[in-house]
């Protein structure tokens, strides 16, 4: 009986010690968290995929509600995400007009890009890429159609269709992930509200584009001279669309002889 | 005594005896002359010329920008046609100085002037040689005139002249060899001229019995001179095996020069080179040239004008014969594939073969997944673990790839050719080693 007791007693006081130790440490340790930050925390997605640029979700909600980053912070949540952080934070995220899209710089597909070659090897656009001539197609600054893309995107949001990789706008998140994977550099982010694109990146003169692909930007300076806005240059032969300039208007697209402006 | 040979390396079969036989055809071009103006390593040269100029054979149309570069020689005569991007035999639209060539050949008054190199000093020499457009030309293109420019040229022990030419199919050094012995020993004797404690030593494979017995005879009467036989194994003509042949040391990897083992080397073709641009004064202006592989008509060497399409070389050895499912610039192993024919021949190219199969495809259905036999291991000239390097060059682990000293690949092919699984690893590595250095330049590795 006494041991039963002594044993009960023993525990008890090691247990109340052991509490009151906790309680102590647990003030005296004690780091100071902004409740913001888990509140912020919790309305992102959590996937850590980095697209940001930070190292991860929990990374941009601190810099969130220290001020470092913008409520929009996060390109994958848009504009439901920032509307609840905004809520949070107590300021307004704006209307989305800054949302982006990815955008592939290129429309070769199988049956428009001709072919010089027939690459064997391992099959991604890294190592094409660093083959002289570049994969199957004449065109050196095209799409090579083997999915780097496809493998760095973590929302679905990029195929290879028919040798193009092809951007699911209402799946793309702009987290520049396929930017960073393709070795062609073909992939930018684009304003999700801009309306006109130019789909080809071949810098060559415009006969020898004609040779490598039928849907080619030739480099002729038609849609330069056709915008009012003054919204598009030639930048090495290719035509380049200023997003904040251009109103939509479609006359460049209109008048593009090789049909490589496009609506997107 | 054992014949000198490298660690590691494999056995192709040579295919020398399609090329080897015939004397080499001087063959002039008839079509325009293509000048890239990048054909070496190091910053690419500056044209000189515009379009509409006449030029003359033998005079400069690009100067050297730079020290790490070298100037670019037209081989012909005529107008300059334009300068514009045209497809090179790297595979890429780039540069090019065209001359549309009147076909007389008319030398410039400047060059052809004979002079004795041993009143000469060492730097005159190194410009005569700079000033010739002289580069590696057993095909890494490095400018000649940087590399016989060491820290201490007192501490160069052997100049080694490499005739090794191990790649199967490729024969022009070879026919170099028997042809004009008396060049490249010329040649020889004019680097030796920079370096007061050198030997020179000419090493060859000995599967080249012709060529080691017409050097063998070329040397005597010089003590300072000497021939080096080697084992018929690839790649026996890489630098470190052979450095590694001539003084028993091994050089090892992380991008350390052969100068630090007292050692130069330069291919004969190289060596042959300088005889001229100094002796008898003529840049560098044509070259030995293979043709060969089963589809072509007639194999044979050519001593070709720089700047000269492949297709007319082509022709010139009689076409194809057969249709070829691949083009190779340069030998097997280390060459690369070409699409078209309308390339010119810029300096460090040596050959163009035709092949009626297309191995590279023939393997890549067959590949199957790593067995771990561990035979690329055995056949790596560099000591390297090949399966090892490709399974952390595939999962892009850098860190890993650096650590089994993945960057001192020297892209021989090997690896790939001993494999049983045909695994492309070359094509992995060379994906993977720039990378790799630009991670470690850049202080993130």
């Amino acid at each position: 009986m006494t041991m039963i007791l002594s044993s009960v007693l023993v525990l008890a006081i090691v247990g109340l010690l052991v509490g009151l130790m906790l309680v102590f440490v647990g003030n005296k340790f004690k780091v100071e968290v902004d409740e913001r930050e888990a509140a912020v925390r919790d309305c992102l997605p959590g996937n850590n995929c980095g697209g940001c640029g930070y190292a991860g979700c929990d990374a941009v909600a601190a810099a969130i509600v220290k001020g470092e980053a913008p409520v929009t912070a996060c390109p994958v949540g848009g504009q439901a995400v920032a509307d609840k952080i905004s809520a949070i934070m107590g300021v307004t995220a704006g209307d989305g007009a800054d949302k982006k899209v990815a955008f592939v710089k290129c429309a070769g597909t199988c049956d428009k890009a001709k072919n010089n070659c027939n690459y064997v090897g391992i099959q991604t656009c890294e190592a094409a890429a660093i083959i002289p001539g570049k994969g199957s197609k004449a065109c050196q600054q095209g799409c090579l159609g083997f999915g780097s893309c496809v493998a760095a995107c973590q929302f679905d949001a990029i195929h290879v269709v028919n040798g193009v990789a092809v951007v699911d706008r209402s799946k793309c998140v702009a987290c520049g992930s396929c930017v960073k994977a393709c070795p062609q550099k073909l992939i930018e982010l684009v304003p999700d509200k801009s309306t006109y694109a130019v789909q080809c990146s071949n810098q060559e003169k415009a006969k020898t584009v004609k040779a490598q692909c039928d849907v080619g930007c030739l480099g002729c300076g038609l849609c330069v001279r056709q915008c009012e806005e003054g919204a598009i240059s030639l930048q090495g032969n290719v035509a380049k669309i200023d997003y904040e300039k251009c109103v939509g208007c479609g006359k460049c697209a209109a008048k593009c002889p090789a049909k490589i402006i496009r609506m997107r | 005594m054992a014949k000198s040979k490298i660690r590691g390396g494999v056995h192709p079969k040579g295919c020398k005896e399609l090329s080897n036989g015939t004397a080499t055809v001087p063959y002039q071009a008839k079509g325009e002359l293509v000048f890239p103006l990048s054909q070496h390593i190091g910053k690419p040269a500056v044209p000189i010329v515009k379009k509409g100029d006449t030029v003359l054979a033998g005079q400069t149309i690009a100067k050297a920008d730079g020290f790490i570069s070298a100037p670019i020689i037209s081989s012909g005569s005529g107008k300059v046609k334009s300068i514009e991007p045209r497809l090179t035999s790297a595979g890429v639209m780039a540069q090019c100085i065209v001359i549309d060539n009147d076909g007389q050949y008319t030398l410039d008054p400047s060059v052809g002037q004979k002079c004795d190199y041993t009143k000469l000093s060492s730097q005159e020499i190194l410009d005569k040689v700079q000033a010739a457009g002289i580069v590696g030309l057993g095909g890494a293109g490095f400018p000649t005139h940087a590399k016989l420019a060491p820290k201490n040229p007192e501490e160069i022990e052997y100049v080694i002249a490499n005739g090794a030419e191990c790649e199967p199919y490729i024969t022009c050094d070879d026919r170099l060899m028997q042809e004009h012995p008396d060049w490249v020993v010329m040649g020889l004797k004019v680097v030796l001229q920079l370096f007061p404690n050198a030997k020179g030593v000419i090493a060859i494979e000995d599967n080249k019995p012709a060529a080691i017995a017409a050097m063998q005879k070329a040397v005597q009467g010089d003590d300072r001179l000497s021939v080096l036989e080697l084992e018929t194994r690839y790649p026996q003509g890489g630098e470190r095996g052979l450095v590694h042949a001539v003084t028993g040391q091994w050089l090892g990897g992380g991008g350390a020069l052969p100068a630090t083992l007292g050692c130069i080397v330069d291919n004969v073709t190289t060596l042959s080179a300088i005889y001229q641009a100094v002796c008898e004064g003529m840049p560098l202006m044509e070259k030995g040239f293979t043709v060969s592989g089963d589809a072509v008509a007639n194999p044979g060497n050519f001593m070709i004008k720089l700047g000269t399409s492949l297709q007319e070389v082509l022709d010139a050895a009689g076409g194809l014969k057969a249709e070829a499912k691949k083009a190779l610039l340069g030998g097997p192993m280390m060459g690369t594939a070409i699409s078209s024919y309308d390339v010119p021949i810029v300096k460090a190219n040596n050959a163009l073969l035709c092949m009626t199969r297309d191995e590279v495809e023939e393997a890549d259905k067959l590949m199957t997944a790593c067995i771990r036999c561990g035979r690329c291991g055995t056949a790596c000239p560099m000591g390297l673990i090949p399966q090892m390097m490709a399974v952390a060059a595939k999962n892009k682990d850098y860190a890993r790839y650096d650590q089994l000293h993945g960057t001192d690949c020297i892209a021989c092919g090997s690896c790939t050719y001993i494999c049983p699984a045909k695994r492309p690893l070359t094509q992995l590595f060379k994906q993977t080693k720039p990378v790799v250095l630009g991670l470690k330049r850049a202080g993130q590795l």
